[in-house]
């Protein structure tokens, strides 16, 4: 299978009052399309900088990164934000939903950027409610949701575009034990039913188990 | 779902902030209309003043008189058409609060201030009576006076009962023509004046001063004065703009200080807005951070925040407007009868508030808006409220 990430000597580093704080160092990866990879690795170890790296929210600070046929570090900020929109979904640990909006306006929301009427985005957005499992919640409003169901309406809305690449920065990390099983289920039946590839965070070993791959994160130095 | 919903649905957020912030922008509003409508019937109140008209009154005040004698020497000045004497009578007519003007005045009157529009019929009536007088349709309408009635003033600077016939009535030509005078034959009072108080008779205060040319005013005002230098009385000419200016000039501060006001007003709406609208946009980082993350842009983001702001400012601003005939029309009828002389909402002062709204819906989203655009995507989702 072809690779559809392609990290090769990434560097990254944050600025904190004109002082360095490296991050990543000289990292390289690729992952296949197809592939479930779970990262995991200490807090403060860069995990979460190396999934905003991959997702085109952050930039690198050296190195080359291709993902999904894009070299993404050459690309300006309306050019990062289209690829965005078209070829990854994130997911959060704290979901991340508007609060005013209900499940399927959610869910709906990316498809605001793309040329589909209004029937079309309909049918889309019911179509990945009911593949999340909350057919019946289309019309709630987040604070009326348990934490995992708001986990699904935010999985819904990562899927809704069809992009080939899920990100997923521990989305069990704030839910019970049962929901969080739920999740991971869904997650790997996204990974083999719709064949998405997914880069995964998580803390949780149970959740690792699900992943085709298995990597941590030490210090910015994968090992 | 379109972007309006959303820029509602984010303005309900915090009901009780947004209404708030309306409530104030409505007071504000209500405010700055109030004093702009009296500073524009001020100002328009000068204007009504006529451009080729002088007054000549005593140089010390003019509440001390001029001898008659003047009129036939004013008259003789290259570049004067018409001159016309009057006289402030002032009195009571039935409760001290009925205030209006009342004048003595030469006949030419109305031909000097053909703003003050008489039939014929009524002149003509007028002229014949004796003791006629001419009233403005706002206290003829007010008083209930119409043409037969008898109107009696209790004097104060000509002491006595005075009984005048309501010969016509006079409509004002412009919207800022002061209809609340009343107005009579000058040699009705000074007959009965020189038979009292000889000493007082054959005396006007002003002279009205018709001239030919308008650019000449300062130029006849200094003949006229130089006609009665080192006299007894000496004169004071000047445009009845500048006279009606010095007439209020301490007023004329309060007014400069109104003016002032009605833009500081502006000024605290906007913060009132930016307030509020700097506490959304903070609050909703996060959110930002998502919708960028999500593939939308700049402009999105700003037509949401500026939305917000417009909504919210436009809203305000609706409600201010739309109770501000009422509050103005009770302001009016409040204020001691007669007081202004005419009293409307000039449509410049709506037009300037509902524009310096969309203005301040503009402003105070500006700095909300940049830091929505300049807060990177993954600082804003570290963000902590
Ligand atoms: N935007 C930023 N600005 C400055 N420093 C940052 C920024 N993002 C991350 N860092 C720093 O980079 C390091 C790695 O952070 P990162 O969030 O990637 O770690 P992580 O492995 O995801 O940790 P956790 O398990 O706690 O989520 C930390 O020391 C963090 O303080
Ligand atoms: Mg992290």
């Amino acid at each position: 299978m072809s690779v559809i990430i392609q990290i090769k000597n990434v560097s990254k580093s944050y600025w904190r009052n004109s002082l360095e704080i490296p991050v990543l160092h000289d990292l390289t990866l690729n992952v296949k399309e197809g592939e479930f990879l779970a990262l995991m690795g200490p807090s403060g170890s860069g995990k979460t900088t190396l999934l905003n790296l991959i997702a085109g929210i952050d930039r690198p600070s050296k190195g080359e990164l291709n993902v999904a046929g894009t070299d993404i570090a050459k690309l300006n900020e309306s050019g990062l934000a289209k690829w965005r929109s078209a070829s990854v979904g994130f997911v959060f640990q704290f979901y991340n939903l508007i609060p005013v909006l209900t499940a399927f306006e959610n869910v709906e929301l990316p498809l605001l950027l793309t040329k589909l009427s209004k029937s079309e985005r309909r049918k889309h957005v019911e179509n990945v409610l009911s593949i999340v499992g909350l057919g019946d919640r289309i019309h709630h409003y987040p604070k009326q949701l348990s934490g995992g169901q708001e986990q699904r309406v935010a999985i819904a809305r990562a899927i809704v575009t069809d992009p080939v690449i899920l990100v997923a920065d521990e989305p069990t990390g704030d839910l019970d034990k049962t929901s969080a099983q739920e999740i991971l289920t869904l997650m790997e039946r996204l990974n083999k039913e719709f064949k998405k590839t997914i880069v995964m965070v998580t803390h949780d070993p149970h959740a690792a188990e699900k992943a085709t791959r298995l990597l941590h994160l030490e210090k910015g130095d994968l090992v | 779902m379109k972007i309006f919903k959303l820029i509602f649905k984010n303005a309900l957020r915090h009901k009780l902030r947004t209404s708030l912030t309306i409530f104030g922008i409505a007071i504000a509003v209500i405010a700055y209309g109030l004093l702009r409508t009296v500073v524009t019937i001020w100002d328009s109140s000068i204007d009504a003043a006529g451009a080729d008209r002088l007054i000549t009154r005593q140089a010390v005040s003019f509440i001390f008189p001029l001898p008659l004698a003047y009129k036939t020497k004013i008259e003789s000045v290259s570049g004067v058409k018409e001159v016309c004497g009057a006289a402030w009578f002032g009195g009571t007519y039935k409760d001290k609060s009925n205030f209006f003007a009342r004048m003595a005045i030469d006949d030419n009157y109305f031909d000097l201030y053909p703003e003050f529009m008489v039939s014929k019929n009524d002149l003509d009536k007028y002229k014949k009576e004796r003791n006629g007088c001419i009233v403005g349709k706002s206290i003829a309408d007010q008083y209930k006076f119409k043409v037969g009635d008898i109107i009696v003033l209790d004097g104060d600077i000509f002491p006595g009962r005075w009984e005048f016939v309501v010969s016509g009535i006079y409509l004002p030509k412009n919207k800022n023509t002061d209809a609340t005078q009343m107005l009579f034959h000058w040699d009705y009072l000074n007959e009965r004046i020189k038979q009292e108080t000889p000493v007082r008779g054959d005396q006007v205060f002003w002279y009205i001063v018709k001239i030919d040319n308008t650019n000449n005013s300062a130029q006849i005002s200094e003949q006229i004065d130089a006609l009665f230098k080192n006299s007894t009385a000496e004169t004071k000419t000047e445009t009845e703009k500048a006279f009606t200016q010095g007439f209020v000039s301490a007023s004329g501060a309060i007014i400069t200080a109104m003016n002032f006001m009605s833009f500081a007003i502006i000024g605290i709406i906007m913060l009132v807005l930016a307030n509020t609208m700097v506490m959304s946009a903070r609050e909703r980082t996060r959110e930002y951070a998502v919708f960028k993350t999500l593939g939308f842009s700049a402009y999105h983001l700003t037509g949401l925040i500026l939305g917000e702001s417009m909504l919210i400012s436009c809203i305000g601003a609706g409600i201010g407007i739309f109770l501000l005939y009422p509050i103005v029309s009770g302001f009016e009828q409040v204020m001691p009868k007669g007081f202004f002389p005419f009293f409307f909402i000039e449509p410049i002062t709506i037009i300037l508030a509902a524009s310096s709204a969309l203005l301040i819906g503009v402003l105070a989203s500006i700095f909300p808006i940049q830091r929505a655009l300049h807060t990177k995507i993954v600082d804003g989702f570290r963000f902590v409220g």
